[in-house]
C-alpha cells in the first residue's frame, strides 16, 4: 500500500510540476509580449510602392488604392482568436519638409505606441497634447532640433516633448506627431496606412491569426513578422510537448505500479477474502471494498501529489523563467485535476485485481475449510 | 423432508491431470435441530463435504437442496446472499480479520444487511454476552486465548441468527479443556435451535451427538444413531459393520 501511494503521489507530483512550471513559463513569454513589439503589419493593398517603413513598402499616395481606416483598426478586435491580440497600433506615415529637409512624419497613437515600443527610452517627456512631438535621434541632429524647442510641419507649429535615445530602427529618422492631428495636417480624416498588432496565441500559429484578420480586413495586406518571442514559443510548444509525453509514460508506470500493487495485496489477503465470501459477502462487494481502499488511497496520493508538485514547481521555476519569477499560487482547478488524475489512475489499473479478488474460489483461498 | 439434504453427490478435484474423487456419489439427509458429527482419516472429504454442504464448492454432480431451495442452482451471487441467511461457518483457525476488533469481527456479516450501524451493534453485543465475551469487545484478536477466539469465530457464524452452523475441526487447535467448553457453547446452540454440523477427529466430541457420519475416501462409511459414545465404540461398530 505504501509503495502504491507513493507512486501515485510521484506520478502526480511530476505532471503537477510540468504543468506548472509550463504554465509559467508561458505567462512569462506572454509579460514578455510588449518587450518584443509588432508581428502583424497591416497595410492597404496597392501595387505602388510609396514610402519605405523599416524596409517594409508603404503606399498610400495614389488614390485608387483601397484606403485603411480607424474602423479597420477597431474590426482587428472582433476577430475569432481576440484575445490574442496584446496591442493595436494605428499609423499614418507622410512625408513632409520640416526644416528644409523631406522627413518621414508618422502620426500615432501615443499612449498605444508608447505600451507596443517598451524599449523607447525618451528624454524628455510624453506627449501630453496635440501639439506635441517625439523626434528620432538622427532627426534631433539632422534638424537641430532641442527638447522644448518649436519647429512647423505644414505651417503649423510644434513643440519637441521628446527625443529617443538611438533604437537602430527606423524610428530614429522619425517625426511622431498625434494620429488625428496628423490625419488633419495631411487631408486625409479617419485615414491610416499603417497598422502594427502586437499578439500572441499558444494554441495556434501566427498565421491563423493573420488569416482571421484577413477576413475581416478585405482590403487590406495582412503580413506576420517572425520575431525572437516566436522561436521562444516554439521552443516553448516543443516543451510542451515533451512534458505532456513525459506525463503519459509517467500515468502509465504510476498504473502499472498500483496494478501490480493492488494484486499484491490481494493475494496477500486470498484468506481475508475467503472469510468475507464465506460469510455471505457477495462478489461485487469485495470488488466494492477493494475499489473503495483503491479510491481513499489514490485521493490521499493526489492531495499529497499537488502539495509535492507545488513546492518543487516553485523551487524550479526561477530557474526555468526569463524574469526568474517562481511566483507560483495555490490553484483549485489544478488540485482538482491531481484528484481526479489520481482516482482515475488508481481506479482503473485496481479494476482488474478487484475483479480477480472477487473471482477467488473461497475454498481454496479458506485453506483451513 | 430433512432441512439439508445431498443427493448424489459427487466431488472430483482436476488439478492439472489428476482427478481427485473427494466424494463419491453420496446421499444424505440431516433433519431441522440436528446435531451431526462427520469423522473419517485426513484427507477422506470431510471439508470438502462440508464445503459443499455449505454452499462454497460446486460439486461435480448431484444437487444440495437446504430448506427446499436447490443450493447450486442458484447463481453466484445468490449463492452468496443464501450463505448469510442460512449459515454460520466456524474454521478450525478461527480465521477471524487480525486488524479488526472483536466486536468488529462479530458485525462482520451483518455488513452486507441493511441493518442500520446501531443495530448491527446491539446484535453483535448480544451474542458476544452469549458467549460470554462481551467485556473483550473492544479487544484484538490477538490478546485473546485461542479459546476466546473461537468463541468470537462462533459469536460471527451466529450474528446473523442463521438455522444452520457448519463447524470444521473447531476444537483441532484447542487444548481438551477448552474444546470442551466449545462443544458445550455449540450444544447449547443446537438446544436453542440451531441445526449444527461438525468436522471432527476428536472421539471425546461426539458424546451427545445426534448422529455420526463416517466418511472414507470419499463414500459414507457408515452412519450410526445415538448409540455411539465414544471413539472406541465407534470404531468397534465400524468394525462389526465391516464383516
Ligand atoms: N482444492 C483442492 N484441489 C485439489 N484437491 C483437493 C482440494 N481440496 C481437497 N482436495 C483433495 O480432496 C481429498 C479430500 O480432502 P479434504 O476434503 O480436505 O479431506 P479432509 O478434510 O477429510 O482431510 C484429499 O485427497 C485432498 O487432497
Ligand atoms: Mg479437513
Amino acid at each position: 500500500m505504501i509503495f502504491l501511494v507513493l507512486g501515485l503521489t510521484i506520478a502526480v507530483t511530476t505532471v503537477v510540476t510540468l504543468v506548472t512550471v509550463t504554465r509559467a513559463m508561458n505567462a512569462d513569454i506572454a509579460n514578455k509580449l510588449d518587450e518584443f513589439g509588432a508581428n502583424i503589419l497591416i497595410v492597404p493593398k496597392s501595387d505602388e510602392l510609396s514610402l519605405n517603413y523599416g524596409g517594409l513598402a508603404v503606399s498610400g499616395v495614389s488614390l485608387d488604392v483601397q484606403k485603411l481606416s480607424e474602423a479597420d483598426a477597431a474590426k482587428i478586435k472582433t476577430i475569432k482568436n481576440s484575445d490574442n491580440i496584446k496591442i493595436v497600433a494605428p499609423k499614418l506615415l507622410n512625408i513632409a519638409p520640416i526644416v528644409q529637409r523631406n522627413v518621414m512624419v508618422v502620426g500615432v497613437d501615443f499612449p498605444r505606441e508608447l505600451q507596443l515600443k517598451k524599449w523607447w527610452k525618451l528624454n524628455g517627456e510624453r506627449p501630453s497634447n496635440n501639439r506635441q512631438a517625439i523626434i528620432g535621434s538622427e532627426i534631433k541632429d539632422q534638424l537641430r532640433l532641442e527638447i522644448g524647442q518649436l519647429f512647423q510641419i505644414k505651417g503649423e507649429d510644434f513643440t519637441v516633448a521628446g527625443v529617443l535615445e538611438p533604437t537602430g530602427s527606423q524610428d530614429d529618422g522619425v517625426v511622431f506627431i498625434d494620429l488625428k492631428t496628423a490625419q488633419r495636417l495631411f487631408g486625409k480624416p479617419n485615414e491610416l496606412n499603417l497598422i502594427e498588432v502586437a499578439a500572441l496565441c499558444y494554441d495556434c500559429p501566427i498565421e491563423e491569426i493573420v488569416r482571421q484578420t484577413s477576413e475581416k480586413l478585405p482590403g487590406a495586406k495582412v503580413m506576420a513578422i517572425r520575431q525572437t518571442i516566436e522561436s521562444k514559443m516554439e521552443a516553448m510548444h516543443r516543451f510542451e510537448h515533451f512534458s505532456y509525453g513525459i506525463s503519459a509514460v509517467i500515468v502509465l508506470v504510476a498504473a502499472l505500479i498500483v496494478m501490480t500493487n493492488m494484486t499484491a495485496s490481494v493475494n496477500e489477503r486470498t484468506r481475508e477474502i475467503g472469510i468475507f465470501r464465506a460469510i455471505g459477502f457477495r462478489q461485487v462487494h469485495i470488488m466494492k471494498i477493494i475499489l473503495t481502499e483503491a479510491f481513499l488511497t489514490s485521493l490521499l496520493a493526489g492531495v499529497m501529489g499537488y502539495g509535492a508538485g507545488l513546492i518543487v514547481s516553485r523551487l524550479v521555476t526561477p530557474m526555468l523563467t526569463m524574469n526568474g519569477n517562481g511566483d507560483i499560487s495555490f490553484n483549485y482547478i489544478l488540485l482538482g485535476f491531481s484528484v481526479a488524475l489520481a482516482v482515475l489512475v488508481g481506479l482503473l489499473s485496481s479494476i482488474y485485481p478487484a475483479y480477480k479478488a472477487s473471482r477467488l474460489d473461497p475454498t481454496v483461498a479458506l485453506k483451513a475449510l | 423432508m430433512p432441512l439439508i439434504q445431498l443427493e448424489n453427490v459427487q466431488k472430483i478435484y482436476n488439478t492439472g491431470n489428476e482427478h481427485v474423487h473427494a466424494l463419491h456419489d453420496l446421499s444424505l439427509g440431516i433433519d431441522q435441530g440436528e446435531f451431526v458429527a462427520i469423522m473419517g482419516p485426513s484427507g477422506s472429504g470431510k471439508s470438502t463435504l462440508l464445503s459443499v454442504l455449505g454452499g462454497l464448492s460446486q460439486p461435480t454432480n448431484g444437487r444440495v437442496i437446504v430448506d427446499g431451495i436447490d443450493v447450486y442452482a442458484l447463481d453466484v451471487e445468490k449463492r452468496a446472499d443464501f450463505r448469510r441467511e442460512y449459515l454460520g461457518f466456524v474454521f478450525q483457525s478461527f480465521q477471524l480479520i487480525p486488524y479488526l476488533t472483536i466486536i468488529e469481527n462479530v458485525m462482520l456479516p451483518l455488513v452486507v444487511t441493511p441493518f442500520a450501524r446501531v443495530e448491527r451493534g446491539r446484535m453483535a453485543i448480544e451474542i458476544l454476552e452469549k458467549v460470554g465475551l462481551r467485556s473483550k469487545a473492544l479487544r484484538l484478536p490477538d490478546e485473546l486465548s485461542g479459546g476466546e477466539q473461537q468463541r468470537v469465530a462462533i459469536a460471527r457464524a451466529l450474528v446473523n441468527q442463521p438455522p444452520i452452523v457448519l463447524a470444521d475441526e473447531p476444537t483441532g487447535n484447542l487444548d481438551s479443556a477448552t474444546s470442551e467448553a466449545i462443544m458445550q457453547l455449540l450444544h447449547k446452540l443446537n438446544a436453542e435451535g440451531h441445526t449444527v454440523v461438525i468436522v471432527t477427529h476428536n472421539p471425546e466430541n461426539i458424546h451427545d451427538v445426534d448422529r455420526c457420519i463416517h466418511l472414507r475416501d470419499g463414500k459414507l462409511f457408515v452412519e450410526k444413531g445415538l448409540a455411539v459414545h465414544s471413539g472406541e465404540m465407534a470404531s468397534a461398530e465400524l468394525e462389526k459393520e465391516r464383516l
